[in-house]
């Protein structure tokens, strides 16, 4: 074997090391590497007790009150829902039926009191017209269906 | 062993490989200007609106290949890293830190890109989710590359210590890519992947492929010009470059 081939093996021997202890390490701050609950983790009692934590979800289609700069809205993952309040400006993007992260917590009487409400949008484009057609035809399904 | 036509080991070279670069610049330089003008063009007049986001996504067309590039680039230089460890040649540790400014610009620009189309989008310029963190490191890790080059004076040194920066930082990159796979993150999936179609309409995906050829085209022509340098800096007492000067 030359030198150059037992550095080669070297070289990939310790990049393989490499990557499982990264692996291992990703694996061990697992949770801590989230950035919000989704529902039903918040439902099963998966969030930290009396600490701000993230929300992420759906705005619940319908759910949206304004009383004054106060929204009210219900966050889902279509499995479980929390009702959300929150005092200040909405992201152009927060409307119902879209992704949203809020920050805050989640009170004794199950609101979840937010401090901070970032929109979150999905990875298709489309042109507008392309998007009334996809909605027409979801509609259709969904009238089709008995 | 060595029948294929080309003989590579030939390139390895310095002196041989300083004016093959130099008759390749012109033409990335000018695929560059040709392909970056159509992306624009393409991009910016052509490409419709989009439905949720309105014109504001167009800055997809600097956000994504930039992206892209950035991460690309520092797998090159964890070739080059790799194969000048294991090979001993000069060339590969100057390609590595000929490769290192631009990845650095392009991390750059992707975070810069991505917080101004944060900012209206989702409502904040910058959140430490894991896709931006990676990014940012990915950021570090090019900028930790540069410093630590240039903080040894020996060259031949300098290039064994980046190369194994350069390796070492290499396993972010999978993170990066997958960190909006695993975990939950703000930042949305990705449009374009090996293993789906694109959800995206076409023109706007043509046009974001045309912006990434041009950062290719853009980042070879600038990764040879700065190798050229290099070269000759390091090279200036050799036989080849003194009589390259005389001519």
């Amino acid at each position: 074997m030359k030198p150059r081939h037992k550095r080669m093996i070297l070289i990939v021997g310790a990049l393989g090391v490499l990557g499982i202890a990264t692996a291992l390490v990703l694996n061990a701050f697992r949770s801590n590497l989230v950035f919000f609950y989704t529902p039903t983790q918040i439902a099963n009692g998966e969030v930290p007790k009396n600490k701000a934590f993230r929300i992420g979800g759906l705005v619940k289609a319908g759910s949206l009150t304004r009383d004054g700069i106060t929204a009210h809205f219900v966050v889902t993952d279509t499995a479980r829902e929390v009702p959300v309040t929150y005092s200040g400006i909405l992201p152009d993007l927060f409307k119902e039926g879209r992704g949203m992260v809020a920050q805050g917590k989640i009170g004794n009487d199950g609101q979840f009191v937010a401090t901070e409400v970032l929109a979150k949008h999905d990875e298709n484009y489309m042109p507008p017209e392309a998007k009334s057609a996809v909605d027409q035809a979801q509609q259709t399904a969904r009238t089709l269906k008995p | 062993m060595n029948h294929s036509l080309v003989n590579w080991f030939k390139f390895a070279s310095p002196a041989s490989f300083y004016p093959l670069a130099g008759r390749l610049i012109p033409f990335f330089t000018a695929a560059a200007v040709l392909l970056l003008a159509a992306g624009l063009w393409l991009g910016l007049l052509v490409a419709p609106t989009d439905a949720q986001q309105g014109e504001g996504y167009r800055i997809i067309f600097v956000h994504v290949p930039a992206s892209w590039m950035s991460m690309f680039i520092y797998c090159v230089m964890a070739f080059w890293a790799a194969l000048g460890l294991s090979f001993n040649t000069r060339l590969s540790g100057m390609m590595t830190s000929a490769l290192a400014p631009t990845g650095a610009l392009f991390a750059f620009l992707s975070l810069w890109t991505g917080a101004l189309w944060g900012k209206p989008m989702w409502g904040a310029w910058w959140v430490w989710d894991a896709r931006l963190t990676s990014q940012l490191i990915l950021f570090f890790l090019y900028l930790g590359f540069i410093a630590l080059q240039a903080a040894i004076d020996d060259p031949r040194r300098a290039d064994k210590a980046g190369a194994i920066l350069a390796l070492v930082g290499v396993v972010n990159v999978p993170i990066i890519y997958f960190s909006v796979q695993w975990w939950n993150t703000l930042h949305q999936g990705a449009s374009v992947s090996m293993t789906k179609a694109p959800s995206m309409a076409h023109t706007m995906l043509l046009g974001m492929l045309l912006m990434a050829l041009a950062f290719w085209a853009y980042t070879i022509a600038v990764a040879l010009m700065r190798v050229r340098c290099i070269i000759l800096e390091r090279e200036l007492t050799s036989e080849w470059v003194k009589k390259n000067a005389m001519e």
